[in-house]
């Protein structure tokens, strides 16, 4: 039946009421159509309806109305303005008809809403009469019972128990049915008494606290479990302490498994607070543990006895044999759960007790319960430590092929996060750690490439000693064709690729590596990580030609070496001859390359090689790619070209060492060792008094982005520190020769990432680094040994002595229990800085911590000056100084004849100094901005010094 | 203490929806659908307990249990005990098994009222107060009795005989 439609919308006439729909009716409309628009029709339709009849003067129509609202607010989320349905609800509290009193009272504690809290106070003098005990003659102690149970619903429901006022007011109410020992009345006190305590606990808490010694076992039950709620962790449960005895009392004699539960929960909250409680409670809980056959209340007390009373070993040896007995429970998983939730909780303390269970966890590895699952892993990592993580990780890897793909990839993050945790302090072999990497890599479904590409490269840079291995895992990585279509392994690739380019050196065989870098599939990778591999063929064939370079000067051969297999029709470009050519070459090469690699024929096969894949590349849309393969193969042709020239111009003495000089010129450029760079290093240069960074920041962005930001674009796989090392086309400075590297020597090689402004082509060394390059030990000792005596005491048990991990003090959790040694080494520096950026030493005080300066980020402020460019220009010109942009210039070179060399750093130059002078108009509005700080700036000179 | 009681059907519609701690009714069709996408990703014959600190506040767990085409779900916190809780959501459907008499998802339905007078019977304010389906079976006779005994005075509504006698 339906409401009629031509009813005035004003007041609900006589039709409506007499055919208003039920709520039933209201339901069988909302199923009739189960289309979410039919539905959303039916309830706009039912509101209007039931905000006419709810106006009805006659209590039987609003009651209805008032029903229908709260069903649909309740369960179709209708948007019911708390007003209309609060204002009845509480006009219809009064009522003297029991249903219609109960609806209101439902509606009420439902749908009461803080903003409709101003009504409540309407509703107070009806709660107070509900409530107290004045029946009226007709009604009996059902009745009675029944309205005040209803009264204590609405002062427990959530919106009622946030009024303020409706405690202050009911409380007193409330005292003679907690008196009766009413449960109900127990309860609501409770969230009285939690809502606003000032109110209520003067009134509420002795007639609450009388109730746990009551003799009936529903009011002591209710009495336990409303303390248990008010003692609740964010809560203080200090002033539950005097309830001790009660609860002691009703441990030792409830019977009631509800009630045991409760004490059992305060007592684990006031055990901590007072010592003698935990040896008064053990015996108690023990024999619950050991009697009782209810599994919540045997659950509870594990819990008790392992979060609370950890120092009673017998207690808890009974509670971890349970705990076990909850984990081999086969059939119930949800026991299975719990037992390995009891075991978590088992502090450090007990590791060894874990141990026993370790078989019984390794196997809920493999459970259909996902809880179970994550729960096994969570144990299984907070066992881990540096004499079972290999055994550990290994079992877990065995896992990851079983397991579902999320799950899978769980697990590899957790090994990876716990080996890599504190510097990779669990991990004590380092060869096996980088071939774990290797193998999670391949694992099945691994979407963890990220964090094993990072951990792949810094691994390669902290752990001198691992190299190795790592080249050779890196090795296996690259050479395989199918895990270039993989796109969650790109990082890792990308990693591999930098490793076996960086540490080209301990690779066994660069031809092939050279071969798997260029590998057709290598087309699928992204722009970033193909960049990343042909300069990774750079640092291979530069280094192949230096090691064949100096054999030929080593054996005192003829220098008639020329890499042109037919001088006549070589020329520069790239005409598919040569390409035909060296696909020939790959058919013989194959064999007789694979004996030498540093045989002419190698090299050659080599270099054919690059040509053919590479150099479409130089026409590649990608600015990344196409610089990197510009470059490869501008130094490619030059090698040719030196050979060319030399028979044709030169005097055959000077060939050889043309070449030699380019090549070892070229070596020169990526033989510096790259160190770990702390990812606060930024972060700990002091910021000099006035000096306004952002606002100079914000102004360079766009300069910045003009023509510096490229190279910037190719470092995904290192962020913290890795971006120096791809773009380093600049030079390095050669070693020995000038005061900079002077300085390296001694506080070792940093590189900050640039990320924002600084392009400076120098790497500017750290001031205050532990951090010794491992080219400089001897300068270091003293350092190597401090760093040494931090490890040694961590790996005493360590069967295999541990390599040399380097690690950065800013990087130490613990960083004020670092030794502070190196501290005072640097102090004149760092002092001296101090006062030159800060101008005055009335700023000294100020700056305690700047020991921890760092030198790099000073620089970049500080240098925002001209006098930085006589320094630039200074390492321009510097002799050894090359630029892999060489290959762009090439045909300059060329003309330019004899000195190719020379006249690319010159060119170099002229490129780096005009992408500067925009850097430095960029700076010049910085300084015009800052002008407000005169300190800053007349010092930076002094710091030029200190540097180079 | 007790937070949520919610019944789902697998159709992800709420059957009932009470909340012990103040929640804003604009929110609850979230809570309902979070808590549904949870349950249903979960298969049969795995644990009964999944921790919601991400829809219901830090250190909130819920139990629940998967009964033909409705799940109940009970959301506690730390003051409860796992498996006191998966009991009593079998105390609830017992009660209801008995007061419908092999209840179904129709029951559940159309008694709205009654299903609220039952938990109410079982639990305030977020605390339990009845354990023993059998007492809360009586309870809710004992109302149905004082509310029959008390509509017996006025079939027709009042507003309606007012006029009639008018």
């Amino acid at each position: 039946m339906a409401s009629t439609p031509a009813a005035p919308a004003v007041a609900p006439s006589l039709v409506d009421t007499l055919f208003q729909r039920s709520l039933n009716d209201l339901i069988k409309s909302l199923r009739a159509d189960a289309s979410a628009a039919g539905e959303a029709a039916a309830v706009a339709r039912a509101l209007s309806e039931i905000h006419r009849e709810i106006r009805a003067p006659d209590a039987a129509t609003k009651s209805v109305a008032l029903q229908k609202l709260t069903y649909l607010s309740s369960l179709h989320f209708a948007p019911v303005a708390s007003h209309p349905l609060a204002f009845p609800a509480i006009e219809l509290l009064a009522s003297p008809h029991l249903p219609h009193k109960r609806l209101a009272y439902l509606a009420a504690s439902l749908s009461l809403h803080p903003a409709s809290l101003s009504l409540l106070p309407l509703a107070t003098h009806q709660l107070h009469k509900d409530l107290s005990p004045s029946p009226s003659p007709s009604a009996g102690a059902a009745h009675q019972r029944h309205v005040s149970a209803l009264a204590l619903q609405l002062l427990a429901s959530p919106a009622a128990a946030a009024a303020p006022d409706l405690p202050v007011h009911l409380a007193h109410d409330l005292v003679p049915h907690l008196a009766r020992g009413s449960p109900r009345a127990i309860a609501a006190a409770a969230r009285v008494i939690a809502a606003s305590p000032s109110a209520a606990v003067p009134v509420l808490f002795k007639p609450l606290a009388a109730c746990l010694a009551s003799p009936d076992p529903r009011a002591s039950t209710a009495a336990a479990a409303a303390f248990c709620d008010l003692s609740a962790p964010p809560a203080d449960a200090t002033p539950f302490l005097p309830l001790a005895p009660d609860l002691y009392n009703l441990l030792t004699t409830s019977r009631s498994n509800w009630a045991l539960i409760k004490v059992l929960k305060v007592f684990a909250r006031l055990a901590p607070l007072e010592p003698r409680l935990a040896a008064r409670i053990v015996d108690p809980v023990c024999q619950l543990l050991t009697r009782s056959g209810a599994m919540s209340l045997t659950f509870e007390c594990i819990r008790t006895v392992l979060t609370a009373l950890p120092a009673h070993d017998a207690a808890v040896r009974l509670a971890i044999g349970k705990a076990k007995e909850f984990i081999a429970a086969d059939d119930d998983p949800n026991l299975r759960y719990l037992g390995l939730l009891a075991v978590g909780m088992l502090g450090p303390a007990y590791a060894s007790t874990v141990h026993d269970c370790q078989d019984a966890i390794a196997k809920s590895l493999g459970d259909a319960d996902t809880n179970i699952r994550q729960e096994a892993l969570h144990l299984i990592m907070g066992m881990v430590n540096e004499n079972n993580v290999m055994d550990i990780a290994g079992m877990l890897i065995g896992h990851v092929a079983k397991s579902d793909p999320e799950f899978a990839n769980d697990i590899l993050g957790a090994v990876l996060a716990a080996c890599g945790h504190n510097v990779y302090e669990m991990v004590v072999d380092f060869d096996w750690y980088v071939s774990l990497l290797a193998d999670m890599a391949r694992t099945l479904h691994c979407a963890q490439g990220d964090e094993i590409g990072r951990q792949l490269v810094d691994v390669g840079l902290r752990v001198q000693d691992t190299r190795p291995e790592l080249v050779r895992s890196a090795r296996t990585l690259l050479i395989d064709p199918a895990l270039l279509g993989n796109h969650f392994l790109f990082p890792v690739l990308s990693a591999a690729a930098w490793v076996s380019g960086e540490y080209v050196d301990l690779t066994k065989d660069p031809v092939e590596l050279v071969e798997a870098l260029l590998q057709p599939r290598t087309g699928l990778l992204p722009i970033s990580v193909r960049a990343v591999y042909i300069h990774a063929v750079f640092k291979v064939i530069t280094w192949c030609f230096s090691v064949y370079v100096g054999r030929l000067g080593d054996s005192g051969m003829a220098m008639d070496v020329t890499f042109d297999r037919s001088a006549a029709d070589q020329t520069v470009s790239l005409d598919s001859n040569v390409a035909l050519g060296s696909g020939e070459e790959q058919g013989i090469g194959a064999s007789t390359v694979r004996k030498d690699p540093f045989s002419h024929e190698s090299i050659l096969y080599m270099i054919d090689l690059i040509q053919t894949t590479v150099g479409p590349l130089i026409n590649c849309n990608e600015v990344e790619v196409q610089d990197r393969a510009h470059n490869l193969i501008g130094f490619v042709h030059l090698v040719r070209e030196i050979q060319e020239l030399n028979k044709t111009k030169v005097a055959d003495g000077d060939k050889p060492s043309r070449l030699e000089e380019l090549v070892k010129t070229m070596r020169t450029v990526f033989c510096q060792e790259l160190g770990p760079v702390s990812v606060n290093a930024q972060m700990k240069v002091a910021l000099p008094d006035g000096l306004i960074l952002n606002e100079n920041l914000v102004e360079l962005a766009g300069m910045v982005s003009e023509d510096d930001s490229t190279p910037s674009t190719s470092i995904f796989f290192y962020p913290c520190s890795r971006h120096s090392v791809d773009t380093r086309d600049e030079p390095a400075v050669s070693i020995g020769s000038s005061s900079l590297s002077e300085h390296r020597k001694r506080h070792g090689l940093f590189y900050l990432q640039t990320g924002k402004t600084e392009d400076e082509p120098n790497d500017y060394p750290q001031a205050n680094d532990s951090l010794p390059s491992s080219s400089n030990n001897s300068v270091n000792d003293d350092k190597l040994k401090t760093a040494e005596l931090v490890f040694g005491r961590k790996k005493s048990t360590a069967t295999k002595s541990r390599p040399k991990v380097v690690k950065l003090d800013t990087e130490d959790f613990l960083s004020s229990m670092m030794p502070s040694a190196n501290v005072p080494k640097e102090d004149p520096l760092s002092g001296a800085l101090r006062d030159v950026l800060l101008g005055s030493d009335a700023k000294a005080l100020s700056s305690q911590r700047t020991s921890d300066i760092n030198l790099e980020g000073m620089l970049n402020k500080t240098s925002s000056n001209e006098s930085s460019t006589p320094r630039i220009e200074n390492l321009g010109s510097h002799p050894a100084s090359h630029s892999s942009r060489t290959s762009k210039q090439q045909n300059h070179d060329k003309e330019k004849g004899a000195n190719p060399a020379e006249s690319d750093g010159k060119e170099q130059r002229k490129h780096r100094s005009s992408g500067r002078s925009g850097h430095r108009q960029g700076k010049h509005k910085h300084r015009e901005k800052s002008s407000t700080q005169p300190d800053t700036v007349p010092q930076a000179p002094v710091i030029q010094d200190f540097l180079l | 203490m007790i937070q949520a009681v919610m019944v789902i059907s697998t159709q992800a519609k709420p059957r009932l929806l009470k909340f012990y701690n103040f929640q804003p009714p604009e929110k609850h069709q979230d809570l309902v659908r979070s808590v549904f996408q949870l349950l249903s990703a979960r298969p049969d014959s795995v644990s009964n307990f999944v921790k919601v600190d991400s829809i219901f506040g830090p250190g909130t767990k819920m139990v629940y249990k998967h009964l033909a085409t409705l799940y109940f779900v009970f959301v506690f916190d730390s003051s409860e005990n796992e498996l006191a809780m998966l009991d009593l959501i079998q105390v609830f459907v017992e009660t209801l098994d008995k007061c419908f008499k092999n209840v179904c998802e129709l029951d559940i339905v159309f008694n709205f009222n009654k299903l609220h007078t039952i938990l109410d019977e079982m639990i305030l304010g977020g605390q339990v107060i009845e354990t023993s389906s059998e007492q809360i079976m009586k309870s809710v006779e004992e109302i149905e009795r004082l509310e029959k005994q008390s509509s017996t005075t006025s079939f027709i509504p009042k507003s309606i005989t007012e006029r009639f006698t008018r």
